[in-house]
């Protein structure tokens, strides 16, 4: 680009090929921004010397908030003046990321006016994402914010801010109504939200179905996935209208069932609701003829992250089912327990997954006062940190009574 | 008697600046220190929260973030270019 101000060989590869492209984006808000075009030369910079030249952390922020601003300089402002203070802002994204258009014009407005004009829409845990401002532009960005009805996010050691797929707003298979409770967690934990008070970061995310399309099982500390307790719902006359149209139900959806709890005999579908582990596979395969069931609510699990100073790590059940209108009432009596727990015995900087391992789930199910249940574990006597008693069985044998006692022992060992 | 959220607060803010530059304190770190100090029956986790905002909310202490946030004296920002 002629008129650019800092030549950018190595980004510009960046914008080849059919994706989208960050750097495209920027150099279209340096044309207006002086802070893009210094993003820009610093950018290429790091590339050359393949080092970061951002200096991160900090205590910059709005006035009484721990959380919602990440404090950003550059490390050559004496090269790149414009981007010597390049703050993030973490605002509050509304449940399912629902906007009209009117909002997103004055957010752009108010970012034009404060800040880089640089947005993500969103960031990893959903909040939208306002890159670079300076740090006396930060307490009018927020006071805009708030005047249009927006808070900041979650950052550092707190509850970051909740996300819910669209739940009940979009999708017909929504077990609870996802946007709501994650409205009300919002409202509820205001103080954790905005005030570190943790060892380290809580994440909420609330998924509608077993689809989880907020990912929560791989990315919140507690995720909260809608599920149903009775029969998936049959409509036999839609699976023959789906046999008809040439789909092969064997193969595409018996052959495919993880319990193999299905039998198509070429004219009825037969489901062994019992076995179903509700991976939601024939019902996304054959919505018209397939339903999650009447009871609905959610299953609640705990320790989920993504890679930062330990590996990634799944979420493990902790309640298997909870009917959709108890299921505020239950997380917060829940939720005050294992944070008073975290709190009391995490380290610095360690998740509450982390916490789980490094203790033993036995000890943390104690500890928050429940009890295991089979669905705990993802296979029968395939678990290693739930062992049963001789008392605890009362039709176990002797001899699996000592099988069990040996455990116990190679266990404490 | 239970303590007084002032008189907590006041605590806390004299353990944030003899901490200053040496050690950097959590919010989880000023509750158990007063805790231990008063007797749990005496001072609640939630009169903590409330002497930390106090001190939070007057400007006298900040949140600052390296790595896990954590409660420190308003200083000039080392990294913040002069």
């Amino acid at each position: 680009m002629a008129d650019q101000k800092y030549p950018t060989p190595l980004l510009d590869e960046l914008e080849k090929g059919p994706w989208p492209s960050f750097v495209k984006e920027i150099k279209a808000a340096a044309k207006a921004k002086p802070t893009a075009e210094d993003l820009l030369g610093q950018l290429e910079l790091s590339y050359e010397e393949k080092i970061s030249h951002w200096k991160h952390g900090g205590i910059v922020g709005v006035m009484g908030y721990g959380g919602g601003v990440i404090g950003r300089y550059s490390d050559v402002p004496e090269k790149f003046p414009n981007v010597s203070h390049f703050h993030t802002l973490r605002v509050n994204h509304p449940s399912g990321w629902f906007y009209t258009s009117d909002v997103l014009r004055k957010l752009c407005d108010i970012w034009e006016a404060h800040g880089s004009d640089l947005t993500n829409f969103h960031g990893s845990t959903g909040d939208i994402i306002l890159l670079g401002t300076k740090t006396d532009e930060l307490e009018p960005t927020f006071n805009d914010l708030t005047k249009l009805g927006f808070d900041l996010g979650g950052s550092g050691s707190v509850m970051r801010t909740p996300s819910a797929c669209v739940g009940q707003a979009r999708c017909e298979w929504a077990c609870y109504d996802t946007m709501a409770l994650c409205n009300d967690l919002t409202h509820l934990y205001q103080d954790e939200l905005h005030r570190p008070a943790f060892p380290y970061k809580f994440k909420f995310k609330c998924s509608g179905c077993p689809n989880d399309c907020v990912a929560s099982i791989a990315r919140a500390d507690l995720s909260i996935i809608g599920t149903w307790k009775d029969d998936i719902q049959q409509d036999d006359a839609a699976v023959s209208e789906y046999a008809a149209a040439g789909l092969d139900i064997q193969k595409d959806v018996c052959d495919r069932c993880p319990t193999k709890c299905m039998d198509w005999d070429g004219k009825k579908l037969s489901i062994n609701n019992r076995e179903c582990v509700r991976c939601m596979h024939c019902i996304n395969v054959m919505p018209k003829a397939l339903r999650p069931g009447k009871e609905k609510g959610a299953t609640l699990l705990i320790g989920a992250k993504a890679p930062i100073l330990q590996g990634a790590l799944l979420s493990s059940v902790l309640i298997p089912f909870v009917p959709a209108d108890e299921l505020l009432e239950t997380l917060k009596e829940l939720v005050s327990r294992i944070w008073d727990f975290w709190g009391e015995y995490g380290n610095n900087r360690e998740r509450v997954g982390e916490l789980i391992q490094r203790i033993g789930m036995s000890a943390f199910l104690d500890a928050i006062g429940l009890d295991p249940v089979p669905e705990m574990i993802s296979a029968p006597r395939d678990n290693p940190y739930i062992f049963f008693q001789g008392e605890d069985v009362a039709e176990g044998t002797a001899e699996d009574e000592e099988v069990q006692n040996e455990a116990t022992v190679k266990e404490t060992k | 008697m239970a303590v007084q959220i002032e008189t907590l607060a006041e605590e806390m803010y004299a353990m944030v600046a003899e901490c200053q530059g040496k050690k950097n304190l959590k919010a989880t770190d000023l509750t158990k220190a007063m805790i231990a100090r008063h007797g749990a029956s005496e001072c609640s986790k939630d009169d903590c929260k409330h002497a930390i905002r106090q001190l939070i909310d007057s400007g006298r202490c900040v949140y600052s973030y390296f790595g896990g946030s954590f409660i420190t004296l308003p200083h000039k920002e080392g990294a913040a270019p002069d």
